[in-house]
């Protein structure tokens, strides 16, 4: 499980707690999030703006 | 083929490059730019100094990167003097440049505040890559920074610098931080979370002057009424003026921004506006998520498929770590009454009308901000 930062805003997706609330269950990975799919706090697209991988604490 | 030229290259300006370039591979893009063209993030710019970033790695790709991965020609260090709308041309310090179709992303200014003193011109704003530099740079050696404005980006440099260890003071008119955005009990709680952080707060206050100390070392800045503060460093974080000044002297229409309609179009339907200095349909919002709703809209009717932009209700995240605050200013217009419930680590305000209609909120503490979501489909859509 990986966590991944926006670059633009800083919100951080963390692949073991998911986005319920987005739709996106816990343990999904950053590969299966739509490519539509967009930050939820700045609007920034996953396939434009590039998230930055960061280890798991 | 003429360009489709964008005059800009913040998040706004090269967002809408970026998304044309997904409908229409063909069409020359030239971005012009006052700047070095650096692509960065300026919501980071108030949220980085405790992290210990610098300019340079806030810096995520240079002017010939951008004009690279995006398939576009980008011109730094270079200045519009004037738009020929007769003629379709921008007049440059150094020739013309032709355009065919024209998207002002200018930004915005920071508000001036004014000042008497010595130490007026010591003040110092952070409003791009370059004034983080500077602001960074002059904070070695300094114990303590004043800061004149508690809305979204001084409270966010508050926070940030605190938790670098400096001592903070706050000025503002207003009798609570983020006085326009939260009820309040909420800003109460946001006050309390960094009193403990260590900001000494100087609210219902104006400042009247900066004044250099004797030994030329720090700086004083008086107040209307109130001691004054000693201070190392003075950051002016008063609110944004939209760049409008181009756009007025080629005769657009403008108000608190260039004025478009849905479709991002000025008065003149050859030339488009998105981002701070835009106003459209009357909103000015200076945050990334309406900028990148626009972008995208404006990328299909620029690539052929007019579409006209739609807005949900799009909740402000303010980073302040030490209390999260997520804001839903209630539209202008709407009629209703803040009612605040409390929440087990802050507070969850609505802002509801008299049918019930959920038209706005503000959350502060994680267990609130939780809520944001749900909240946010409540809203009805702002455009």
């Amino acid at each position: 499980m990986k966590i991944w930062t926006c670059i633009v805003c800083g919100f951080v997706y963390d692949e073991a707690k998911g986005l319920p609330e987005d739709g996106i269950a816990p343990g999904t990975r950053w590969a299966d999030i739509p490519a539509d799919w967009a930050c939820p706090d700045c609007g920034v697209a996953k396939a434009d703006f590039e998230m930055q991988e960061t280890p798991a604490a | 083929m003429t360009p489709i030229v964008i005059a800009g290259s913040g998040l706004a300006g090269l967002a809408v490059a970026r998304e044309f370039r997904r409908l229409d591979a063909a069409t020359p893009v030239v971005v012009v730019t006052a700047d070095d063209g650096v692509s960065y993030s300026k919501p980071m710019l108030s949220n980085a100094l405790a992290a210990g970033r610098t300019a340079a790695q806030l810096a995520s790709a240079d002017a010939v990167q951008v004009a690279a991965q995006l398939g576009i020609e980008l011109r730094p260090w270079t200045r519009i003097a004037a738009i020929d709308r007769d003629a379709r041309l921008l007049r440059l310090a150094t020739g013309t440049l032709a355009y065919g179709r024209l998207v002002l992303a200018l930004g915005a200014d920071p508000r001036r505040p004014v000042l008497a003193g010595d130490g007026a011109d010591a003040v110092l704003t952070v409003n791009d890559l370059a004034g983080y530099a500077v602001f960074r740079a002059a904070l070695a050696g300094a114990r303590r920074v004043a800061i004149l404005g508690a809305g979204l980006i001084g409270c966010e440099f508050a926070n940030d610098l605190a938790a670098t260890g400096l001592g903070v003071d706050v000025v503002d008119i207003a009798p609570h931080p983020l006085g326009r955005l939260l009820p309040p009990r909420a800003a109460a709680a946001l006050r309390q979370a960094l009193d403990a952080t260590g900001v000494a707060w100087h609210l219902g206050r104006t400042p009247r002057a900066v004044h250099r100390r004797a030994d030329g070392h720090r700086l004083i800045v008086e107040l209307d009424h109130g001691p004054a503060i000693e201070t190392d460093l003075v950051l002016s974080a008063i609110g944004l003026a939209p760049r409008i000044a181009l756009a007025a002297a080629a005769g657009l229409a403008t108000g608190r921004g260039i004025r478009t309609d849905r479709l991002l179009r000025s008065s003149d339907p050859a030339i488009f506006a998105l981002g701070d200095c835009a106003e459209v349909e009357g909103l000015s919002l200076p945050f990334v998520m309406p900028l990148m709703t626009c972008a995208r809209a404006l990328a299909r009717t620029l690539a052929g498929t007019p579409t006209p932009v739609a807005y949900p209700a799009m909740p402000v995240v303010v980073k302040t770590p030490a209390l999260p605050v997520v804001v839903s200013p209630p539209p202008a217009a709407a009629q209703g009454a803040w009612q605040e419930d409390d929440t087990a680590d802050g507070i969850a305000a609505r802002f509801v009308g008299a049918d019930d209609t959920l038209h706005g909120f503000a959350l502060v503490g994680a267990a609130a901000v939780a809520r944001k979501a749900a909240l946010a489909r409540e809203v009805p859509a702002w455009l």
